[in-house]
């Protein structure tokens, strides 16, 4: 398992944001939840310009054996998508919390980042997931 | 209670993903799902399958049996070591499961039956068993391992003793011997497998499997694990039991046709059911599906025809094709192949059309004709 990056913020449903110091916020999804899906081969992206909801589904991921919804960390308008996803699903494998972003976010409500998980909480609940 | 089988260690050394698997903890792959495929597809990979359960059965009436259990002929299997894929059927003409059959000698046949269905097989064996003499022997000392590949065959013959080797080079398809590894081990080869590549189902007894693996592992063959398994099966066109057909399914309803002989005054149980079916003409029917469009056919998933709607059974991407494939259980009636049998998937509410399509869709690594557009 890589490491969880000092500067990200997660979801306890394993989706990452980066917070981007100009209102806007990148999404994706953990390393541990692209190990939990195995090999990824569908990724179902929002549209630029749609509005998505902290804590409803805006993105799906679907590798061989399942399909996940993936849920945005916060709320406000998608102002890009990661198009190269459409014929490399894989990179969300090879480099979940870099070359694997999903979308990015123009945050509504720049407070909600403060409700999400650091990255030493995020590690510790994968830690109890374990047993 | 989780059951293990006896390389379950030897998997988790091999960092395998381990997941439930109908009770058993089994590797679903070994880092990657789609990498594993394709060694199979390309190469030779090996499968850890001694999840599924062995049968003998003995006696001089055993072949009178077999004639009412299994909806298929037994009287096909005319030479010692030939093997008959069948289902067994209840009353009603539902598949109680799909199987193996092994011809060793006339009072002497082996069966491969699944690990999901184990405890209800072995009832409804033994229940009908009784009035024929036929003796019911779980083979609970043997472990199977599945090495299946255009490489599998000269991959294991090397773990052959010499004087055992040019039989078993000899050993037609769906057949089995018994040969003598270097290291002495009986091993009983079955020219058989459920990815739709060459290859062989290696029963031998579990004292030894561990050291068989691991010499397979010694002679370049990579694990594979039970998801890998399950693209390569329905690429290569095979029904998996619970998913494609249950005892509410009848053979004809699961594309099994071709498993049931109507043979003359051969009384096996379900018959009436199947011929009744048959003159009616009205089975829903399974059919095969390509999408040619991004996204993955799933299980559950709603099929809309023009004779009605039905739903996935077994759907997935497929690694060979870089496409979603599946069956679906449908209406009764005539669907024209390609898109003109105007085939649509509900997909998270979205209609997405799909390719009517013959199956297998692949077949000793190839896409099969009009499979692929």
């Amino acid at each position: 398992m890589s490491e969880i990056p000092g500067d990200l913020k997660f979801l306890k449903s394993h989706e990452w944001a980066r917070v981007e110091g100009n209102g806007r916020v990148t999404v994706g999804i953990s390393d541990h939840a692209q190990g939990l899906l195995g090999d990824l081969v569908y990724v179902e992206l929002p549209g630029v310009g749609d509005t998505v909801q902290a804590g409803n589904a805006a993105a799906v991921v679907e590798s061989v054996k399942a399909a996940s919804d993936v849920y945005s960390p916060v709320s406000g308008t998608v102002v890009e998508v990661n198009e190269a996803l459409a014929d490399k699903p894989e990179t969300i494998n090879e480099d979940a919390y870099g070359e694997g972003w999903l979308f990015v976010v123009e945050m509504s409500e720049p407070e909600q980042v403060n409700e999400l998980l650091g990255p030493d909480d995020y590690a510790e609940l994968l830690e109890n997931d374990d047993h | 209670m989780t059951l293990k089988t006896l390389l379950n260690e030897t998997h988790r050394a091999l960092g395998a993903k381990m997941v439930d698997f109908g009770g058993w903890d089994m590797p679903i792959h070994y880092g990657s799902q789609i990498d594993e495929h394709h060694l199979v597809r390309r190469a030779a990979g090996m499968f850890d399958v001694s999840h599924m359960t062995v049968v003998d059965l003995k006696g001089a009436r055993t072949r009178e049996f077999l004639r009412q259990l299994l909806a298929n002929s037994i009287d096909k299997l005319k030479v010692a070591g030939k093997a008959l894929y069948s289902c067994m059927l209840n009353a009603e003409g539902g598949v109680i499961d799909d199987l193996i059959v092994y011809f060793l000698a006339d009072d002497f046949f082996r069966m491969v039956v699944n690990a999901s269905t184990r405890e209800k097989d072995l009832a409804w064996i033994r229940q009908h068993a009784a009035a024929f003499g036929v003796e019911v022997v779980e083979r609970e000392d043997l472990a199977i391992v599945a090495v299946q590949g255009p490489q599998a065959r000269a991959l294991v013959a090397g773990l052959v003793a010499d004087a055992d080797r040019a039989a078993l080079d000899r050993l037609g398809r769906f057949a089995a011997l018994d040969v003598t590894s270097v290291d002495g081990v009986p091993l009983f080869v079955a020219r058989t497998g459920y990815t739709g590549e060459d290859g062989y189902e290696v029963l031998l007894p579990q004292t030894a499997v561990v050291a068989f693996w691991n010499a397979l592992l010694a002679a370049g063959v990579k694990p594979a694990g039970l998801g890998a398994r399950d693209t390569l099966r329905l690429e290569a066109g095979m029904n998996l039991y619970g998913q494609d057909m249950d005892e509410s399914v009848s053979p004809y309803e699961a594309a099994l046709a071709w498993t049931v002989a109507l043979d003359e005054g051969r009384d096996f149980i379900g018959r009436g059911v199947l011929e009744a079916q048959k003159a009616a003409g009205n089975a829903r029917q399974m059919i095969g599906l390509v999408m040619d469009e991004k996204g993955v056919l799933r299980h559950g998933q709603k099929v809309l025809t023009a004779n009605g709607e039905g739903e996935i059974l077994s759907g997935t991407f497929s690694p060979t094709l870089g496409k979603a494939i599946a069956f679906a259980r449908v209406p009764a009636g005539d669907i024209p192949l390609g898109a003109a049998g105007n085939v649509r998937v509900d997909i998270r509410g979205k209609e997405v059309p799909v390719r009517v399509v013959k199956f297998p869709f692949v077949r000793d690594g190839q896409a099969q004709p009009g499979i692929d557009a």
